[in-house]
């Protein structure tokens, strides 16, 4: 057939990268975003922003090299983390990130590979590849950052939203209990699991941090304010106003028992290292019992041929 | 072990264990999948085979990790493929529709069975060719591959993983149950005659280098992890840099670019096998284990001293749209046989574009065309 386009004008770099250099650099953390990024497309008073800067601020403090980092995220607000930092960054499909990073992980092992998503998409699409990935122990460290709903896509109901909580898709109230994650984290095999709010930045640096120690699946929750969301619907105000909730109501239990830190609406939150435990993680396993025997198979094969 | 790759000689194996060695021989070190009839072998010869040269095999939760696995292990520098059928191909594509966006080289070997839905899980189907060339929502190019043979399961494994680096893009094979389970002759060739292409990689610090560059009609290298070109990949819309745009400008360069590098280099992509065409009055299109029943009928016809030609298709997409009109002005028909209600056909009708008679020899799936039907209606047109 023939066929009509509309003229194109070619990309032109040098515009593209002069509209964006502005600015870039006067903000110490600069050195880890990708030059002109910012503005970042998240709402007033969002949790992200923590996180993302507990993130690069643990990277910072452990000394890892940005070339030995990759980040990979799912889709949703969290999933836009991945494209502001400046290293490797690989924005997947919905609830997939967690395969993606596996598959990276395991071709590269000398990557440290940080999947940093939201609870919608890590628990409601993609909880099979959690729950799997954290079994395997792949080497993946999952940054959580749990706002209790959908917020990308204007404040429904999702895995982690609180019996009785409104969204938009529950106006009523919510009729489902929520996941607890850290319980869920520990029962599918995670070596460490770790909770706390945007209000403990300190204690979440020093979570990240440990997980950059840590060779296996590790996983820590980071609980945000949605004010636009979650914040509006449930009458919890400002994101502000939210950290303040977060100031009173947490209660640090390092060592508590995953099963007992279910999340109420309006109740207290427990928060602190839950989980730091050793074990093989899947490439270890998989040289010891795979290749280790796939090796043996061969000699042996050689044997039987010279005998 | 790295002798151990490119099992050099002669073998007595299915078509999809020779999958299974002409990617490892093509360098494929990671390989993801789900246990699935008929491919399972192809999982099954890699889980046995990569551990020897020093790869890696795992099999995932579902066939959407298995192919999300294969695009990351891809960007952690390692040539990766994975195996299915119908149904798994079913849930790989959302991710196939990423590989294509982020133009990410990988291998699908898809061993058809009849469907829809679980159909016919240990039977014959050729009913998911269209589905390989339009599964995935929005545009994008396909190239895919139809073996007749164990022996072509083998060398159009290593051509699909030649072309996937070169166009920068999942490749897939499509065989079907008959050729995956057919244990044939399979020879593999010494490791220099294996014609191989390496991932092409960027030269280092080029601070002009564009990870998504769309000005030519080849992609650019690929930067992978850890080379320290912190190149974003994303599934949205994006520049060349990678840095999502959503724009409608973005948006036309983007997908122009990743459907025109296939488009525009058809030619060079496309490969058929043909024969008896050049006094042909009705040309019979095949492929896969159909092209072989197809070849028989009209030799069969030959001895016979009627005027049948085959046509077979090796690639069925890019499609031979030039051969198909160019033979429209000389044949009165082509026949089709296909085991689904008609897929390749409409191709072949549009191509023809009313110049000759398109009929489809259609199968549900479950079993093969015989020669004998094959020339039978060959027959009523000559």
């Amino acid at each position: 057939m023939k066929v009509r386009l509309r003229e194109l004008a070619p990309f032109d770099k040098q515009a593209a990268d002069t509209a964006i250099e502005h600015d870039h650099g006067l903000h110490p953390g600069d050195k880890f975003l990708k030059p002109g990024r910012i503005p970042h497309i998240w709402c007033p008073g969002c949790g992200l922003g923590v996180v993302l800067t507990a993130f690069i601020e643990a990277m910072s403090r452990k000394g890892i090299p940005v070339d030995r980092c990759a980040v990979v995220s799912g889709i949703g607000c969290s999933g836009r983390v991945a494209g502001y930092l400046d290293m490797d960054t690989y924005h997947t499909t919905h609830g997939r990130a967690i395969p993606f990073a596996t598959g990276l992980a395991l071709a590269n092992p000398d990557m440290n590979v940080t999947v940093f998503s939201g609870d919608g998409d890590l628990f409601a699409i993609g909880g099979n590849h959690f729950i799997h990935a954290a079994r395997r122990n792949v080497n993946l460290k999952v940054l959580c950052v749990n706002n209790f709903n959908y917020g990308m896509t204007g404040g429904q109901v999702g895995p982690t939203t609180p019996l009785w909580a409104r969204t938009s898709t529950t106006p009523t109230g919510n009729a489902e209990q929520g996941f607890n994650l850290p319980y869920l984290a520990h029962a599918a095999g995670a070596v460490y699991v770790a909770r706390w709010t945007t209000f403990h930045a300190r204690q979440l640096v020093h979570s990240i941090s440990q997980t950059f120690d840590k060779k296996g699946f590790t996983f820590i929750e980071a609980i945000a304010p949605c004010p636009t969301g979650y914040g509006r619907p449930n009458k919890l105000g400002t994101g502000l106003d939210e950290m303040r909730y977060y100031r009173e109501m947490s209660e640090v239990r390092n060592g508590a028992d995953p099963g007992e830190v279910d999340i109420l609406l309006r109740e207290k939150i427990i928060v602190g290292t839950f989980i730091d435990a050793e074990r093989p993680h899947f490439l270890e396993n998989y040289k010891s019992i795979v290749v280790a025997g796939a090796q043996a198979r061969l000699k042996g094969k050689e044997k039987g041929r010279a005998a | 072990m790295a002798d151990r790759d490119v099992l050099t000689g002669e073998h007595f194996i299915q078509g999809d264990a020779a999958s299974a060695e002409g990617g490892i021989a093509a360098g494929c070190r990671f390989f993801a999948g789900y246990p699935i009839t008929p491919a399972t072998e192809v999982a099954e010869r890699m889980a046995q085979r990569l551990p020897e040269v020093g790869g890696i095999y795992i099999q995932m939760e579902d066939e959407i990790a298995s192919m999300a696995a294969i695009l990351g292990a891809s960007w952690g520098g390692m040539k990766s493929m994975t195996s299915t059928s119908g149904p798994g191909f079913s849930l790989m594509m959302e991710n196939i529709g990423l590989g294509m966006m982020t133009e990410t080289p990988c291998v699908v070997v898809n061993i058809q069975r009849g469907g829809p839905s679980t159909g016919l899980p240990t039977l014959v189907g050729q009913a998911d060719v269209m589905q390989a060339r339009w599964g995935a929502h929005g545009d994008y190019g396909c190239i895919a591959l139809a073996p007749d043979s164990p022996q072509e399961c083998f060398d159009l494994t290593v051509e699909a993983f030649n072309l996937s680096e070169i166009y920068r893009q999942p490749v897939f094979l499509m065989a079907d149950e008959v050729v995956g389970h057919m244990t044939e002759k399979v020879i593999i060739p010494r490791r220099e005659e294996l014609k191989l292409v390496a991932r092409p990689k960027p030269r280092p610090q080029r601070p002009d280098y564009l990870p998504f560059d769309s000005s030519g009609l080849l992609p650019a290298p690929m930067a992978v992890a850890g080379q320290g070109y912190h190149v974003h990949v994303t599934g949205l819309t994006h520049d060349e840099r990678g840095y999502p745009v959503i724009t409608d400008t973005v948006q036309e360069r983007n997908v122009r670019h990743i459907v025109d590098k296939i488009r525009k280099n058809a030619n060079k992509i496309i490969r058929f096998e043909g024969a008896f065409l050049e006094d042909a009055r009705v040309v019979v299109v095949a492929y896969g284990c159909t092209g072989r029943v197809a070849r028989a009928a009209v030799e069969n016809l030959r001895n016979r001293g009627h005027k049948a030609g085959l046509l077979r298709l090796i690639t069925l997409w890019p499609f031979p749209s030039a051969t198909i009109r160019k033979l429209a002005e000389q044949v009165k028909a082509f026949v089709v046989p296909e085991i689904n209600y008609g897929q390749m056909a409409y191709e072949v009708e549009r191509t023809a574009h009313g110049k000759a008679e398109v009929l489809l020899m259609g199968l549900m799936g479950g079993s093969i065309h015989t020669p004998g039907e094959i020339e039978d209606t060959v027959g009523e047109f000559l």
